[in-house]
């Protein structure tokens, strides 16, 4: 199961020269700066724009040589940023216009997805009176209803204010339970890119630099992911005791650590994906014993990244996992930090990312 | 009451129109759509030929047309070989007139509509796997409903007033190239005012109550760019 991409787009201001395999599972992101392209390559991936190149879904040959099978017969869904609805029909009507051209009958049902995404009370509202997130809404489920083989998403919550965007975020979380499709995922939001995705593809003037796994991607030193404001590092725990008292949730880190969460609604032995954000992680070299921070974990430093002139990023070994923190050049010169030194690191925020957890 | 001669006009009239009105929607609309979605370099020149029925007096269309239509020329010459009827003074030549007359009244208020729809929308359609045709029906067609009552009525009525060009083009033959209008000028060429107050007092009745009806529309910017004339 792969999509495989061979395109070769050269302006005068901007090129996108790609020669790559994705895996056509789960979500993977397509994370890049404005303008680097993601959007373009997500067009032509769905069949809106032509490009010279060459694209194979799985066994099927979108386009090669003279053949270009057109966006209608490709069995895409696409939710675009600007929600496109049909602005002369109802929202039940936007969905039965999708309902209606399905691909086949293996995908969700109307009554399943309305359930989902909070979709009854709109049905008979027309579809151009929707506020932002809710239009959202309601083009996701008709992306959905058409039962595509995959899923193109570009920047669908990237218009939607705070509010609306983590109510959408957290129904995605939800999205392959209700339709096993994979799907690429557009954005230049880091945050949103680390909670959904699986799959990770950087894109960066106009070429891939880097693709592999969310977990393993966001802990190299060398990317730009690890530079951008909100770097986190994301890190497997278990469930292992519940705090009713003081409303906390236990989490073993391999088995040794500790780490504590407000409460989580899973049973105890379930694996989470934390995320820790590299500037909420400060370094010790004492273990600290009058401090208000619950979680100090004891690990070894890896790694000092020096590329930046007033900061410094340092990769901390916990296990066989990898936390990032962003200290100042400053501290670093102070604590005189060194790879393979102990450190104590005083974790101040950390996240619960998903429900679910591959590994 | 009209005399049967009028009464033979008025139906003449109608089904001029309608038949006009017909085509001009089967050539109009694809003329339309390219017209407003091409990058043609020469597409201006194609626009002026369009609308040059708006500035033009209609007898020079009318001449040249009547030039067209005769037997000898070339397009006089293959109409009659392929259909057996010579088109000079025929309700066909008519038809053509008037098509070309009042295209620029059909194609324009289309084009507009088709200027301002969303290219978005159609893309989300056929991502849901709708194809062209598909496309047309389901999206282009219920969005620019107005603009195709607009093109619609006013080819329609622009028909029904027409004079220049069916005067030089079809002659003055009752019952099969005799139209409203010239009826009214024969009538008052021959001091017959009453018969002339029914028809021009039809005419004005009639086009004032297709034309409220088209402004009830709510479309207003959609005539005025084709109705100045």
């Amino acid at each position: 199961m792969t999509i495989a991409i061979k395109l070769a787009l050269v302006r005068e201001q901007f090129s996108l020269c790609l020669d790559t395999e994705l895996a056509s599972t789960g979500i993977t992101a397509i994370y890049g700066a404005s303008g680097v392209g993601k959007t373009t390559l997500l067009r032509w991936l769905a069949g809106l724009d032509q490009h010279p190149g060459e694209l194979h879904f799985n066994d099927q040959c979108w386009q090669r040589d003279r053949h270009f099978t057109p966006a209608h017969q490709r069995q895409i869904g696409y939710v675009f940023q600007d929600s496109r609805l049909l602005p002369h029909l109802s929202v039940q009507g936007n969905l039965d216009y999708a309902w209606r051209r399905r691909r086949n009958d293996h995908g969700p049902s109307q009554s399943e997805l309305i359930d989902w995404l909070g979709l009854a009370p709109l049905l008979k509202q027309n579809a151009a009176t929707l506020s932002g997130g809710q239009q959202q809404r309601v083009a996701i489920a008709r992306a959905l209803l058409s039962s595509p083989q995959l899923l193109l998403m570009d920047e669908p919550l990237a218009a939607l204010d705070h509010v609306s965007r983590q109510h959408i975020l957290a129904l995605l979380e939800q999205l392959q339970a209700h339709h096993r499709v994979p799907v690429l995922y557009v954005s230049h939001n880091l945050e949103e890119v680390s909670q959904l995705a699986d799959q990770l593809v950087l894109l960066e003037q106009g070429n891939v630099t880097a693709q592999g796994s969310m977990l393993t991607l966001c802990q190299r030193l060398d990317l730009s992911l690890s530079h951008d404001p909100n770097a986190a590092s994301i890190i497997v725990a278990k469930v292992s005791h519940h705090d009713q008292h003081y409303g906390l949730s236990e989490l073993s880190i391999n088995g040794k650590q500790k780490l504590f969460l407000p409460t989580v609604n899973e049973t105890i032995g379930q694996s989470l994906k934390i995320r820790i954000p590299a500037r909420d992680v400060s370094l010790s070299l004492q273990r600290p014993v009058h401090s208000s921070i619950l979680n100090i974990l004891p690990c070894t430093i890896e790694a000092i990244e020096h590329s930046h002139h007033t900061k410094r990023l340092v990769r901390l070994n916990l296990g066989q996992q990898s936390l990032l923190a962003r200290l100042t050049h400053k501290s670093v010169d102070t604590l005189g930090l060194q790879p393979g030194q102990r450190v104590y690191a005083q974790i101040k925020t950390a996240s619960l990312l998903s429900e679910r957890c591959y590994l | 009451m009209l005399a049967e001669q009028d009464c033979a006009a008025l139906w003449l009239t109608l089904r001029l129109a309608l038949t006009t009105t017909g085509w001009l929607l089967v050539i109009g609309t694809p003329l339309a759509w390219w017209l407003a979605h091409s990058r043609w370099r020469s597409k201006p020149l194609l626009e002026a030929i369009v609308a040059l029925p708006l500035v033009l007096p209609p007898t020079v269309l009318g001449f040249y047309l009547l030039l067209a239509f005769a037997p000898d020329s070339p397009f006089g010459h293959f109409w009659l070989t392929a259909t057996g009827q010579p088109l000079a003074f025929s309700f066909s030549a008519l038809v053509i007139g008037s098509v070309l007359y009042s295209l620029p009244f059909v194609v324009q208020p289309l084009q507009a509509g088709f200027e301002q729809l969303p290219k978005g929308l159609l893309e989300a359609a056929a991502t849901m796997g709708a194809n062209r045709l598909d496309q047309f029906l389901s999206v282009v067609l219920p969005l620019t409903q107005r603009s195709f009552i607009a093109a619609a009525s006013l080819g329609f009525a622009h028909t029904i007033g027409e004079f220049g060009v069916v005067l030089m083009i079809g002659g003055n033959i009752p019952g099969q190239t005799q139209v409203l209008s010239i009826a009214l000028y024969d009538h008052v060429e021959s001091l017959q005012y009453t018969q002339a107050h029914q028809l021009a007092a039809g005419l004005v009745i009639f086009s004032l109550l297709l034309l409220s009806l088209l402004y009830k529309l709510n479309r207003p910017q959609l005539l005025i760019k084709s109705a100045s004339k």
